[in-house]
């Protein structure tokens, strides 16, 4: 059955470059300039920092974000993916700042992958509004700057006496005014104005930025089942595809018979997708797919399908055997990633020693959304939707795959139901393309099912944490050592790396700013044997998790305060060099813009402790927990409150988040993703668990993958954000929530219980 | 031919009886507000009203729909719990990423429908069975909560 529903209706995410913009700047020939400033400060031979750093760096250009109809309609372009953290709303609120735009009379519309036109948009790592809140802001500034010269010239007066201002443009001695709309024209004949002369707004003025009152853009759409995302595209003609993928990491199709399937009614074919060689990097792992009508008949279809698999070299792979060898490297000298002072001599010395080891298994994203992309090949010409954190990876990496120039794909980014690094892998798009260009260019969409989506991810590493202290006769520690083993992400770039990356060991192991002058990271080597990836906050967790949960420990120990502990490890308030801790990296920016400032940290953790009244009475079986922690080039503490019953049920009644990123742009979005960053940290710690056993993934579903639910969350979330100033850096928020929640729910769960929890997830551990 | 009731509009869809409704919406009737997230009634993302009650799209066949009322998250706005529940959740801001919220509401307005003044345990019983992974539960039960009291009343 076909209705008419079945007309092509490509996501609703509108589509800039071809949209035509009749009135817009950009629509009018001989002004569209070559995109992007010429920078003057980025020198060819220098180390580039932050957005300059990332490919194709930032543009601020407005004629490649703004236009302007004459109804006054203004449309702001966001170049950044959706996927929960509100940049639809905020990066084009901060152009509208600048604009002196009437938000309620604004449009946004989603970029295309298109680097060179947009700049970077790589959508991961905490970046966007980091990166883009600067390149954004003189973005809109200079299309009011634009707007005012416009309407000077009309009133042939001096530009000085004129000023843009809630839409219109006024004329202050004389009162005259000009609507956005009557000016847009004319605007647009306007050269664009040198950065160094754009003026911006100060920000006692702005009524948007840090404000936090304007509702979601996408927000009725969503609540009213007419959001599109990645798998909710349909096109004329569209053939639905389910994919059988190899069960082991490595392996592929030995052979196989589609005769079966094609029986099911509603199948219509069966391909192989033909399996890509190491390293992994975002290709499809190849398989065989079903296409048909429907995709119930392709899931149909599939179950249909005789396959027999070549498992490779990885079909051995067992989650029990390699946390035992990681323990094995773990207990043993590895590279020495830093080295302060002289740990061996001040650990024999000391007065006691004390170690304790944590793992932390694999983690699948499990975004609600499962993978999903379309793709139709047209006059040799490739279009392709889908859930892209990286629509550029997609569109280079499907004209690879094709032997197409990527000037020939066009990659359309619709919402994704959840990102959480997941999708910037674009293996799914590239199955889409692939298998339309299977079937002559026609439509084909890939859906991928939960059990595909937990068997074929990119997990988080799986690791083990050694760490040992000497502590003098006070309890103080003067002597730190960390061993950190878990098989890296570069793995899945370059199949022979065996130890940590900059950007892994930079995340919570060598650049724990902490005052103990014989400090010793090690990494020892550990093989990946299945895909790793990035998991919301990375490398965070485990570190975090092991370095909040063993101050505790020493704490306990020493028979402190956890909290005034803490602090004292930490030390007074400094500013340090991530190149004084060995961090190379320090999330990609500078260090002398972004050193790690013990300040800014002790600040959190005191503000947590403090709105969660810490050292207050709790009824029996509560108990308090904390964890502060630096990543992402922000600082976040957390006090935990647990309830443990008699037969060791968890119960989490309140938590307190306080987060220093900087000055926000929609303090509400920084609220909600640390609320949500709780929830995920609470599941990572207490149910989160990708296992494998004879290379294969064990978990199916949501019923064996379990994820915290509404019954067990957190009842109460209280967050509180440290003052920011625009004038100095931003930090991340995406991710920078998730580590401290793992290890102060543990040290919470110490608090109530004298139980130490040290192999996550907790699952049932408290009824042991 | 199975004939079906969506959202008011009777219609016959040719497809086999054991076709689950979740597919048949999406991608046979064009209404893809109703999310596929698991396939086993295991994360609710599917929830839609069958005569009333909440049932997960997924493993619902055609069948087992026919001549009963289908109400998905595109028409569950016509009813007044479903209107003011969708009002509270903008207002309050619960959606991040979005995906799993059609079925949050499906299975809210299900709730208000019978429970006007909810306790927390109501909530808790009858959302525990949708999943967000955003984690955006407090937000849910605040606008649950906002919605009951602007349809009369609160605990």
């Amino acid at each position: 059955m076909k209705t008419s529903d079945t007309v092509e209706r490509p996501v609703i995410v509108a589509n800039v470059s071809r949209r035509g913009f009749l009135q817009g700047v950009a629509a009018l020939g001989g002004l569209v300039l070559a995109v992007g400033f010429p920078s003057a400060t980025r020198g060819a031979d220098d180390k580039k920092y932050g957005a300059d750093g990332m490919p194709n760096g930032w543009v601020d250009d407005p004629l490649a974000f703004v236009s302007i109809a004459e109804d006054g309609t203004v449309t702001i372009v966001c170049h950044r993916s959706e996927m929960g953290q509100g940049v639809r709303t905020g990066m084009p609120m901060i152009v509208a700042e600048e604009l002196e735009a009437d938000w309620k009379r604004v449009r946004v519309a989603q970029a295309l992958g298109d680097e060179k036109k947009f700049g970077n948009q790589d959508t991961d790592g905490s970046r966007s509004t980091r990166h883009f809140f600067e390149p954004m802001r003189r973005c809109g500034a200079a299309a009011r700057t634009m707007l005012e010269a416009a309407a000077a010239e009309r009133w042939k007066v001096p530009v000085g006496e004129v000023a843009a201002k809630n839409h219109e443009v006024v004329h202050k001695a004389t009162g005259r005014r000009l609507k956005y709309g009557e000016l847009a024209k004319a605007a647009a004949m306007q050269p664009v104005p040198a950065r160094d002369t754009v003026k911006l707004k100060d920000p006692k003025t702005f009524r948007y930025i840090g404000k936090g009152q304007l509702k979601l853009v996408d927000g009725n759409d969503i609540v009213t089942g007419k959001a599109q995302y990645g798998i909710d595209t349909r096109l004329d003609g569209m053939l639905y595809a389910v994919v059988a993928r190899p069960p082991v990491f490595g392996g592929k199709v030995a052979s196989f018979d589609p005769a079966e399937a094609l029986k099911v009614p509603g199948v219509e074919k069966v391909v192989q997708i033909e399996d890509t060689p190491l390293p992994a990097h975002f290709n499809p792992v190849g398989g065989v797919a079903v296409l048909a009508r429907n995709t119930w008949a392709a899931m149909q279809g599939r179950k249909a399908l005789k396959i027999t698999w070549d498992d490779g070299p990885n079909a051995s792979y067992d989650s029990t055997a390699y946390k035992a060898s990681l323990e094995e490297s773990a207990r043993k000298p590895g590279k020495v990633v830093r080295n302060d002072g002289d740990y061996d001599a001040a650990s024999g010395s000391a007065a006691k020693r004390l170690s304790a080891e944590y793992y932390v298994p694999h983690l699948a994203h499990a975004t609600m959304e499962p993978p999903a992309a379309a793709a139709r090949i047209v006059n040799g010409k490739c279009e392709v939707w889908g859930c892209f954190q990286s629509p550029q990876a997609a569109r280079d990496l499907v004209a690879k795959r094709l032997g197409m120039s990527a000037d020939d794909v066009t990659v359309h980014v619709t919402l994704l139901g959840g990102g959480f690094g997941r999708k910037s892998k674009c293996d799914y798009g590239i199955e889409a393309a692939v298998l339309s260009k299977a079937v002559d260019g026609k439509p084909v969409k890939v859906t991928w099912t939960r059990d595909d989506d937990l068997h074929n991810s990119y997990y988080h590493t799986v690791s083990v944490e050694h760490l040992e202290a000497g502590v003098d006769a006070k309890g103080k520690p003067v002597a730190w050592l960390h061993r950190s083993v878990a098989p890296t992400i570069i793995s899945t770039f370059d199949p022979t790396a065996k130890n940590e990356a900059a950007l892994e060991l930079g995340m919570g192991v060598i650049n724990v700013p902490f005052a103990i002058p014989n400090v010793r990271i090690e990494n020892p080597e550990a093989i990946a044997h299945t895909r790793i990836g990035w998991f919301r906050s990375v490398s965070n967790i485990p570190h975090a998790f092991a370095v909040q949960s063993f101050v505790a420990e020493l704490a306990a120990a020493a028979g402190r305060d956890q909290k005034d502990y803490l602090l004292e490890v930490i030390g007074p308030a400094r500013q340090v060099s991530p190149d004084t801790l060995g961090d190379t990296w320090n999330h990609g920016e500078s260090p002398e813009r972004y050193p790690v400032d013990t300040g800014r940290l002790r600040r959190v953790i005191e503000t947590a402790a403090r709105a969660a009244g810490w050292g207050r009475k709790l009824p029996k079986g509560h108990g308090l927990g904390i964890a502060g922690h630096y990543s992402f080039v922000s600082y976040v503490a957390t006090v935990v409150e647990v309830a443990v019953d008699d037969k060791g049920t968890l119960t989490i009644p309140r938590v307190d988040v306080a987060v220093d990123c900087g000055a926000t742009v929609n303090p509400d979005r920084v609220r909600a993703q640390m609320e949500g960053a709780c929830v995920m940290g609470v599941g990572v710690a207490t149910l989160g668990e990708i296992s494998f056993k004879d290379g294969r993934v064990e978990q199916n579903n949501f019923d064996s993958y379990q994820v915290t639910r509404m019954d067990a969350a957190p009842r109460e979330i209280r967050v509180h954000i440290v003052p920011g100033d625009y004038a100095k850096p931003l930090g991340g928020v995406g991710e920078p929530g998730v580590p401290p929640i793992p290890p102060a729910l543990c040290n919470a769960i110490f608090a109530a219980t004298g139980k130490r929890i040290r192999r996550l997830p907790i699952r049932d551990q408290l009824q042991a | 031919m199975i004939p079906l009731d969506i959202n008011g509009k009777r219609q016959s869809v040719d497809l086999p009886a054991e076709t689950p409704l979740l597919w048949t919406l999406r991608d046979e009737l064009g209404l893809t507000g109703t999310k596929f997230g698991c396939g086993m009634a295991l994360c609710g993302a599917c929830t839609v009203h069958l005569d009333g009650q909440p049932v997960r799209a997924c493993i619902t066949p055609i069948s087992a729909a026919a001549n009963k009322k289908v109400v998905t998250i595109e028409a569950v706005g016509n009813q007044p719990v479903g209107k003011a529940l969708q009002a509270a959740w903008v207002d309050v801001g619960v959606p991040q990423c979005g995906y799993c919220q059609a079925g949050q509401v499906m299975s809210a307005a299900a709730l208000l429908a019978r429970t006007p003044k909810p306790t927390d345990a109501d909530i808790d019983a009858a959302m525990a069975g949708n999943i967000c992974r955003c984690g955006t539960y407090s937000r849910i039960r605040a606008a649950i909560k906002q919605a009951a009291a602007k349809n009369g009343g609160t605990r």
